[in-house]
């Protein structure tokens, strides 16, 4: 369990860090807050020969709400994230998560950036982030470019993101003063990856569902949008034909791997329930 | 009041903080401090690292091993190969169960993260270098890693080393996988009461491949001084003294000339009894290199190489009148024991005392076979956090009670209660061989039943079952009973031996002129307050107040020769012979006295901290008088000095029991649980300090709740380990944790000094059923008998869809 040596760099700026990426290339990777990198080092899974790390560079930090626009650097620790009352009033499925996530200890390292950036299907932000459709800041030496979160995962560990670019910040489009919102994640204790977790944005008016936006947390090699389910919910007054209907729909994208938390068929099923939970909270929030 | 005022009999009572006191942990000023001291705290000049290459294959041969690019690694100063060990003759190494095992690989593998070269370095760094650039050639081979498969006529021969050899070390082996056959009772008769009985039940009831999770993983640091020929080995060791005395008999070296240390250790719980490839390595490498050697385990390899637990497939057949009077039982055990039998059982017990099988139960006739076989698995079968196999066999019990319950259609508490050992049948003739020496059990199973309202649990359960085929509720009710009757305090030097050393333990007290002293005893504690109730024991059997004693543990230069400490035997046997030594000391300050009073011995009586004249109780001398005098003007006659050595056999084993029960929720759409009660009545014996009872029974319900819940290691079919880190292997933290509510009832045991019996295993052994039977008892309802362990999520799930409850 000990890495394999490397050199470690420590940038100011991020012109700075992306020139050091183009210096080394492949051999070069960032660290955010190390909370998957590190492991996958000490498992030498990894072995990158230079480590660029972000944590000096003040442009990647903090929170601010522009407009229509949530704007979170990538460097903002899911702690900060807890933190922040703003956010919190703002977007509360973001808090409810991040509570989900490993246990205090690692929220204090791990940051937004990181979790979003890493493609470890296991990583709950992913899906929250497609469920607000959100867009990814991304800089590299030509420029910089937004990508959207409902288009950035292409499978585990593959991402949109091209060689030498860095995360800088999270967009997010300010959600509606009255919605329902709810994170449902099964797992099998603190600082477990989930076993099947739901992610569920709504709007209701008169009863009937206006909007609806579901996403799934490691239910396939990617986090899942799930548009057809989502649309399945919207007219609806959120009944049990609709629900079961939505859980269909979205259970035919669902492709997890066996692994120690189950088997396909289990976690498909669990998959279901999350879902059906955090449609059934998300309208209970949006209609009290 | 006055400084003269004489103290009363409570204050001097209480300053003693002897035994039945909650006297707080010493230890714990250093461990809550950062100020103990481990094995990887201890450095040494010019102290190397070690680390092990290990084998990606479940069962491969080994064609070549080229070192050459490691040896260029800067820092790695040696690799050692199964060939430069066979140079010392330490290719392979005796196991404690008569087998041989591997050092480092000599040929091929037989499991993955087997031993397969050790790499020396300067620093851990270099050393984990060296172990990536060692370049091993694998030719892979059939594996095997299914007990129920390893003894078909086709199945791989795993142990080459063993061809043509049809007798092991306990008897004669079936097949090239099979390790021995061991068998105890009256077949004959126990088939007669199965021919005859009204009522049979028969289960396959497996208890899964486990691993105890210490805090500190194995490690050690050996140091051997080529000036003087004397090898100096620190290390995290259950029983150093066995240790030093393997190291000896398998080394050149003479045991005089090893020094075994234990210095403070991060949790045991089994895990370091063995003999692992990792400290003979580090000490070859020590006389190699002439310097000192540190090998250090990560977490993933303990987990996937230092003795696993369990890997029991237990057939459970219980025969029994309508009425649910039991007339016999019948267990046959399949015993996974990986690659090596490697189990650390006394050396005549290939199962452990997997024999008392029987229970709490006065079952008039019963037969078991354990069959061990080999399997492409890690070695070991060590005793998590319980005595030799006691925990598989109450486990198979306490589920054979509720199947057996669910067939008569009767309450699993009232078939407890109807076929329990009564009081007055102790000491008690079990029909596999053991006597059980003391119990009340209906006392204990009564009073536990009270305490958390069994009836209304019952009917509240009807209740939930009703609401739940309604459709009214998801969630399922499970009431987990067990009753579990334990035997530790290994043991009678009659049937107990580890590599033929009596399993006695020792004990020796030095009072100093003053009046306080310390107390050396061949335990060693890993966590268990040793060095907080010996000195209790001292404290109440002669007078002088435990903050006066020290307690020291673990060095074999200077603790007499013991055992060690597992199987819950530190009380029952180093616990006695620190009383019977207290009493030696004692009994010389009895003769002092009288010589002071001017009376006879018997004359005197003993009164808390000092001996009184009998009816003069003005007339005493204090225990500290009496040691001043001890050194200062002992009698004509006498030899001057206060010190006392015991080497205590025990005359039998001691038998703790305890009644559990649990209260669960099973939400059978996600399988998500929770425990709403969990109560745990102890007895063992007297109590010498009920707050490490407490604290003891806490931890072992927590490991007992992680075994039954969640804990497995799994191998597939191709010999991969799955679960070998904290990513997977289910380790609870607070917040899984359930609440603990503990009782206890006291019934000392007879034939012990104190009447003390052992409790630390108590709660893995009698937690596990608790839990399981809890899961089984939610879902019996709705058919089935058995649901095997762990009880994750993913299982209940399918408990649940294969009863029909997913619509
Ligand atoms: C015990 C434990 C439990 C955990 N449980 C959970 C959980 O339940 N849910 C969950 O979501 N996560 C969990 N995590 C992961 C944790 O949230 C990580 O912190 C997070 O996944 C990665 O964030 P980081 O800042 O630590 O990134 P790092 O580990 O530093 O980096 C991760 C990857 O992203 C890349 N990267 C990082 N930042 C950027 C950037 N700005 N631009 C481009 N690439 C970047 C790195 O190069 C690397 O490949 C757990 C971790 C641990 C140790």
């Amino acid at each position: 369990m000990i890495p394999a040596s490397f050199d470690y760099h420590r940038p100011k700026s991020t012109p700075e860090a992306l020139a050091i990426l183009g210096q080394y290339g492949d051999d070069a990777r960032v660290v955010a807050g190390g909370h998957s990198l590190i492991p996958m080092m000490k498992l030498r899974m990894a072995q990158p020969s230079h480590l660029v790390d972000l944590r000096s560079i003040p442009e990647l930090k903090g929170i601010r709400i522009d407009g229509t626009t949530i704007v979170i650097g990538a460097m903002t620790t899911q702690a900060e994230l807890l933190g922040s009352a703003q956010l919190t009033a703002a977007v509360p499925i973001l808090h409810e998560a991040a509570l989900q996530i490993a246990d205090p200890q690692v929220r204090y390292m791990g940051t937004l950036g990181g979790n979003v950036a890493n493609g470890d299907p296991g990583n709950d932000m992913p899906a929250v982030m497609q469920c607000l459709d959100a867009s990814y800041r991304v800089t590299g030496k030509t420029g910089s470019r937004s990508i959207k979160a409902r288009a950035f995962y292409k499978s585990a560990y593959v991402t949109a993101l091209n060689s030498g670019e860095i995360v800088t910040a999270i967009e997010i489009p300010v959600p509606p003063g009255k919605h329902g919102y709810s994170y449902d994640k099964l797992k099998r204790k603190i600082g477990d990856y989930a076993t099947a977790a739901a992610a569920v944005m709504m709007t209701v008016s008169g009863g009937k569902v206006q909007t609806c936006a579901i996403a799934l947390t490691n239910l396939g090699p990617t986090p899942i949008y799930c548009a057809q389910a989502s649309a399945a919910i919207v007219g609806s007054g959120l009944d049990t034909a609709a629900i079961t209907a939505a859980a269909g729909a979205a259970g035919a994208l669902m492709a997890p791997s066996p692994d120690g938390r189950g088997t396909v068929q289990f976690r498909t099923s669990v998959g279901g329930v999350m879902i059906g939970r955090a449609l059934q909270r998300a309208y209970q929030r949006a209609t009290a | 009041m006055n400084d003269q005022t004489p103290p009363t009999r409570e204050m001097r009572e209480a300053k003693l903080e002897g035994m039945g006191c909650k006297r707080k942990r010493v230890e714990d000023v250093r461990f809550t401090q950062g100020k103990g001291n481990y094995v990887d705290d201890m450095k040494l000049p010019g102290m190397l690292f070690g680390d092990l290459v290990r084998s990606p294959y479940g069962h491969a041969r080994v064609k070549s091993i080229d070192t050459s690019k490691a040896m260029k690694v800067p820092g790695v100063l040696a690799v050692l190969t199964a060939k430069e060990l066979a140079g010392v003759n330490l290719a392979w190494m005796p196991t404690l169960a008569g087998d041989v095992q591997m050092v480092l690989a000599d040929g091929k593998v037989l499991f993955q993260g087997q031993e397969v070269a050790f790499v020396v370095a300067t620093d851990r760094y270099a050393a984990a270098d060296g172990v990536e650039a060692v370049e091993v050639e694998y030719e892979e081979l059939p594996v095997c890693v299914d007990p129920f498969k390893s003894m078909l006529p086709n199945a791989p021969e795993l142990r080459e080393d063993l061809k043509g050899k049809m007798t092991g070390a306990h008897g004669p082996r079936k097949h090239h996988n099979h390790i021995f056959e061991w068998t105890v009772g009256d077949k004959t008769a126990t088939d007669t009461a199965f021919n005859t009985a009204e009522v049979s039940i028969k289960e396959l009831i497996s208890y899964q491949r486990v691993h105890p999770s210490p805090l500190e993983t194995c490690q050690c640091l050996a140091s051997f001084d080529k000036v003087r020929g004397e090898l100096t080995v620190y290390g995290t060791f259950q029983a150093p003294h066995v240790i030093r005395t393997v190291a000896s008999l398998i080394s050149t070296i003479p045991e005089h000339k090893i020094h075994v240390i234990a210095p403070d250790i991060g949790g045991g719980f089994g895990n370091k009894v063995g003999a692992y490839p990792g400290y003979i390595c580090a000490i070859v490498a020590s006389i190699v290199t002439g310097k000192p050697v540190k090998w250090v385990e990560d977490r993933m390899e303990n987990l996937s190489s230092t003795s696993f637990a369990r890997d029991y497939h237990m057939t459970c057949e219980i025969a029994a009148t309508k009425a649910g009077k039991i007339t016999g039982l019948r267990v046959h055990v399949l015993a996974d024991h990986g690659a090596f039998d490697a189990c650390a059982d006394p050396s005549k017990w290939p199962a452990g005392f997997f024999n008392i099988v029987t229970g709490s139960y006065d079952i008039p006739t019963a037969h078991i076979s354990v069959d061990g076989v080999y399997t492409n698995k890690a070695p070991g079968g060590v005793a998590y956090r319980c005595s030799f196999r006691v925990t598989e066999a109450a486990y198979c019990i306490e589920r054979g009670m509720d199947i057996l319950a669910q067939k008569l259609g009767m309450d699993p508490a009232e078939l407890r209660l109807k076929n329990f050992i009564k009081r007055e049948q102790f000491p008690y003739h079990s029909a596999l061989g053991w006597e059980y020496d003391s119990g009340d059990y209906h006392t204990a199973m009564n009073k536990a039943m009270d305490a958390i309202g069994y009836k209304q649990l019952r009917a509240e359960q009807l209740a939930k079952r009703e609401a739940f085929k309604r459709g009214e509720t998801r969630d399922l009710m499970g009431i987990g009973v067990c009753f579990f009757t334990e035997i530790v305090g290994a043991g009678p030097s009659k049937n107990c031996d580890i590599l033929g050393l009596a399993m006695f333990d020792s004990c020796e007290i030095r009072i100093h002129p003053t009046g306080s002293g310390i107390v050396r005893v061949g335990s060693k504690s890993q966590g268990q307050g040793h060095e907080t109730t010996w000195a209790q024991i001292v404290a109440t059997e002669i007078g002088i107040p435990a903050d006066n004693l020290t307690v020291e543990e673990g060095n074999t230069d200077t603790a007499p020769y013991g055992l060690g400490t597992y199987g819950s035997r530190s009380t029952p046997v180093a616990g006695a012979a620190i009383a019977m030594a207290a009493r030696k000391i004692k009994a010389k300050a009895q003769m002092i006295a009288a010589h002071m009073l001017e009376v006879h011995e018997g004359d005197l009586e003993w009164d808390i901290d000092g001996f009184r004249v009998k009816g003069l109780p003005e007339k005493s001398k204090s225990m500290k008088e009496l040691v001043w005098a001890a050194y200062n003007k002992p009698p004509p006659g006498m030899e001057p000095g206060m010190e006392a050595v015991s080497y205590y056999d025990p005359p039998n084993m001691t038998y703790p029991f305890g009644a559990y029960f649990c209260v669960m929720d099973i939400d059978v759409d996600t399988g998500e649980y929770k425990v709403r009660k969990f109560y745990a009545l102890d007895d063992c014996g007297t109590r010498i300090n009920p707050m490490i009872i407490e604290g003891q029974v806490h931890g072992g319900l927590t490991e007992a709740f992680a075994i039954a819940m969640g804990q497995e290691l799994k191998y597939d079919d191709r010999g991969n380990l799955h679960g070998g880190s904290f990513m997977d292997f289910f380790l609870p933290t607070a917040v899984e944790t359930p609440h603990w509510t503990t009782d206890h009832t006291v019934t000392p045991s007879p034939h012990h000094p104190i009447g003390a019996k052992g409790v630390g295993e108590s709660p893995n052994v009698g937690g596990v059923p608790a839990f399981s039977n809890a899961v089984n008892d939610a879902f019996n309802f709705m058919g089935g008998t058995h649901i095997q362990m762990p009880h994750d999520h993913w299982r209940n799930w399918e408990a649940a869809h294969s009863r029909g409850m997913h619509g």
